[in-house]
Formats: C-alpha cells, structure tokens, sequence
C-alpha cells in the first residue's frame, strides 16, 4: 500500500498545507502562496496518473515503446500559465486593496470599512 | 526497490519541508522565495514521472515569474505578516485534516501509482494519441500534438484567458501611475538600476542575456521534436528581458520594449490562433483542422498549423508576462 500509493499522499499532504495557508491566513499575500502551493499539489496528482511502469516521456522514438499518458501533460502544462495569471491577477488586487487601506490583512480592511460604516 | 525511489523520498521530503517552511514563516519575503523553490523542487519531480513539458513550464513560470511578481507585489506593500490567532488557526487546521484525512481514504480506492491497467493508460485515447500521431500529425512529441492538434480549442482557450488576465491587471494597476497623486514619499522599488559596484552582476547577466533569448527561440521552434513549445517559450523569453529590467533598471527594458509595442502583441498572437483557425474555415475544413492548409499533403498542414499556433502562443504569453512585470513595476516607480 505505501509503496504504491505515496505518490498519491504526498499530494494530499501538500494539498492540507496549501488549504490551510488560505483558510488560516488573514495575510492576502500568505493566501496567494498557500493557493500557489494547493495548485501545484492538484498537478502532482493530475501527472501521476499519467505516468507508467518503465514508460518514458511522450517524445516517440524508435528506440521507445512505452510511453506515459500525454494527456495530464497538456492539461497541466496550460494550468500552470493560466494559473501564473490568475496568481498576478490576484496580487494586483492585493497592490489595490493596499493602496486603499494601508494594509495587505483581509481582517485589518474589513476593520477599516466598518469603521467607516458607522461614520457615515 | 530502485534508485528511482530513493530519488522520490529525497525530493518528496524536500518539497514537504519548503511548504512547512512557507506556511510557518511570517517573512513574506522568504516564504516567496520558498515558493520559489517549491516550485523548483516540484518541476524535479514532474521530470522523474516523465512529463518534461510539465518541469519545463513549472520552472520557467513557478521558480520564474510568480517568484518575480510576489518579490514585485511586496515591494510595493508590507513584508511581514501579524501573528496568526488560534482563532484562525485552529478551525482551519481541523478542516484541512479533515479534507487530508477524506482525500487519503478514497485515495485507497485508486489504483497503483504507474500501473499499466489503469483506467487513464486503458483508455482508447491513449493509443490514439501514442500510436496514430505519428501517422496524422507527424510530430514526434505528442504533448505538442495533443497540445496544438486535437485540442486546439482547449488551447485557444487558455491563451485567451492569458490575454484576459493581462488586460485585467493593465485596467487594476493601470499604465504605472497610481491614481492618487498624494502619496507619501517615494518607495525604494523592485527594479532600481543596480548601483555600479554591482559589476560581476552587470557583465554576467549582459553575457547571459542573448543566450537566454536564443534559448527561448530554441524552444519556440524546437517544440514539435523536444520538450518545449509556445508556453515554455514567451515565459523564458519574458525572463530574460525581466532579468535585463532588473539590473539595469525599467527605463532601460522599456527603451527595449516598449510598453505600447506589448499592448499590440498580446491580442496579436490571440488574432494569430484564431487566425489560423478561420483559415481552415476558408479553406473548407473544421475550425482548426490543419489538414486542409496544405491541399496535397495533410501532414505537412498539420506541421504548419502547429507552428503559427505555436507562434502565436508565444507571442501572447511573451507579451503578457511582460505586461505584468512593467505593470508591477511602474507602479513602484511612480510612487
């Protein structure tokens, strides 16, 4: 079980860290990396199950005959960009947020706007 | 039990330990530089499970780029983070056990890891895809041909998002100048020209630098044969002109680049693929059916399909990395 399965925990090992950075964290930069981190533990498990016993990367070659699946390549290989804009996306929301209130903690703004709330 | 393993245990506990590591530390600059070398560490191991592609983009954009954009964001804001309460704390960490603890109880329902019976290597597109490209499309590496070929909606559709997420940050931090003009005194920002004592750093990056883009060219071009393909390619290129903006400083790369040629590039290489694809409309064949480019020999249409696609990938993410990185950039500048 172990031997053949730990690829698969690791994963999910990483995927909890990456989970608790977002949830725990009032920090919206500490939040991003924590997504970043849960991101990448969602490819590990997207490649493993691609990859074979004795396979070799999908580049055919006469030499070869066992290939691993391309597919979770491919997919993985356009998230990884997409997710580098969406990661840039959120910090320049994060640069804002710190424009209009002197802060980059989710908990410090929301302080912040009720205060302005109950001034008004 | 192989070297293979050992090689896994070693990178496996390194990875663990960086995101540890990144979680604990309250220094936003060092669980960056984590992260960092998170990703570094996690491309290894995509290399080990065969997917070169994968470890190719993982590094380039993981150790890379989002390195660069954090290090760019917390220039422009607050590097320390207050202490987490155990209010926070303590409900977050009992859900993550517990979805940890769900996830590895259906993962005793998966089958072994690299199993030739699986579900995914049983399907009969795997050997559509591993043996019949060759014949159809002609190009030996098959991420390329799946990539490019038979889901090239998919793709189009990703490079569309890239294209989206560059006009959104261009419209959030604008063209570099914030939009109240009484700010406090100005920020010590990201890409200050390096002070002449630095000159090993100056000589050695100005040496690095046409390698690095020739490299990128290389990978552009080489995609079809190799590792390596439009994605890979705009993020390494976009490195080295960010290495150049770093060490001598924005207005240097901006006289190189300048920020309006981008504006045009990252919709241009989007007007390239969908391009291509009415092309094929045109020509009397399916949106993105390379087969009818070339009337006499359909592996030779395919061939130049991937290539404009590929082309024109590259050309929005090279454009739209950069983007981000000016856009984080001049916004320090102009403070």
């Amino acid at each position: 079980m172990i031997a053949s399965h730990y690829n698969y925990w690791i994963a999910v090992v990483l995927l909890m860290i990456g989970l608790y950075v977002v949830m725990s964290h009032s920090n919206t930069i500490k939040k991003l990396i924590g997504l970043n981190v849960f991101q990448v533990a969602v490819f590990m498990l997207y490649i493993s199950l691609g990859k074979i016993e004795g396979g070799t990367a999908p580049i055919v070659d006469a030499a070869f005959t066992v290939y691993s699946h391309p597919l979770p390549h491919v997919l993985i290989l356009t998230a990884i960009v997409v997710g580098v804009a969406t990661t840039a996306l959120g910090l320049a929301l994060v640069v804002r947020i710190h424009e209009a209130y002197g802060t980059t903690d989710e908990d410090e703004a929301l302080i912040a706007d009720r205060r302005e709330a109950e001034r008004t | 039990m192989n070297g293979f393993v050992w090689i896994d245990i070693v990178l496996f506990t390194i990875l663990a330990a960086t995101a540890v590591g990144l979680a604990r530390t309250r220094q936003l600059f060092a669980a960056a530089m984590l992260s960092g070398l998170f990703s570094l560490t996690s491309a290894c191991i995509f290399v080990l499970q065969d997917a070169v592609d994968v470890a190719f983009t993982e590094a380039a954009v993981g150790a890379g780029m989002t390195t660069v954009l954090f290090l760019g964001t917390l220039a422009l804001t607050r590097s320390r983070e207050k202490v987490t309460p155990p209010r926070r704390s303590i409900p977050a960490a009992l859900i993550a056990i517990f979805t940890g603890g769900v996830l590895i109880y259906a993962s005793t329902d998966m089958p072994p890891f690299a199993a030739a019976d699986t579900p995914v290597q049983q399907h009969p597109l795997t050997q559509r895809f591993l043996d019949d490209s060759m014949t159809e499309i002609g190009v030996p590496n098959v991420v390329t041909s799946v990539l490019a070929s038979y889901r090239g909606y998919d793709t189009l559709g990703e490079t569309v998002v890239v294209f989206t997420a560059a006009i959104a940050v261009l419209m959030l931090l604008g063209r570099g100048r914030p939009a109240t003009s009484a700010e406090p005194k100005p920020r010590e920002a990201l890409p200050q020209p390096i002070q002449h004592d630095q000159r090993v750093l100056r000589v050695v990056s100005k040496l690095m630098l046409p390698f690095i883009l020739l490299f990128a060219l290389y990978v552009q071009f080489h995609g079809d044969y190799g590792p390596g393909g439009g994605f890979q390619a705009g993020v390494i290129f976009a490195s080295g002109l960010i290495l150049y903006a770093l060490v001598f400083g924005l207005d240097a790369a901006r006289a190189a680049v300048s920020p309006a040629a981008l504006r045009r590039m990252v919709p241009l290489g989007v007007l390239i693929y969908a391009g291509v694809g009415f092309a094929t409309l045109l020509l009397g064949g399916a949106f993105l059916d390379y087969n009818v480019l070339d009337a006499h020999d359909p592996a030779h249409g395919q061939h130049l399909g991937i290539l404009l696609v590929e082309l024109g990938v590259g050309i929005t993410v090279t454009a739209a990395m950069l983007m981000l990185f000016y856009s984080f950039a001049a916004r320090g500048v102009g403070r």
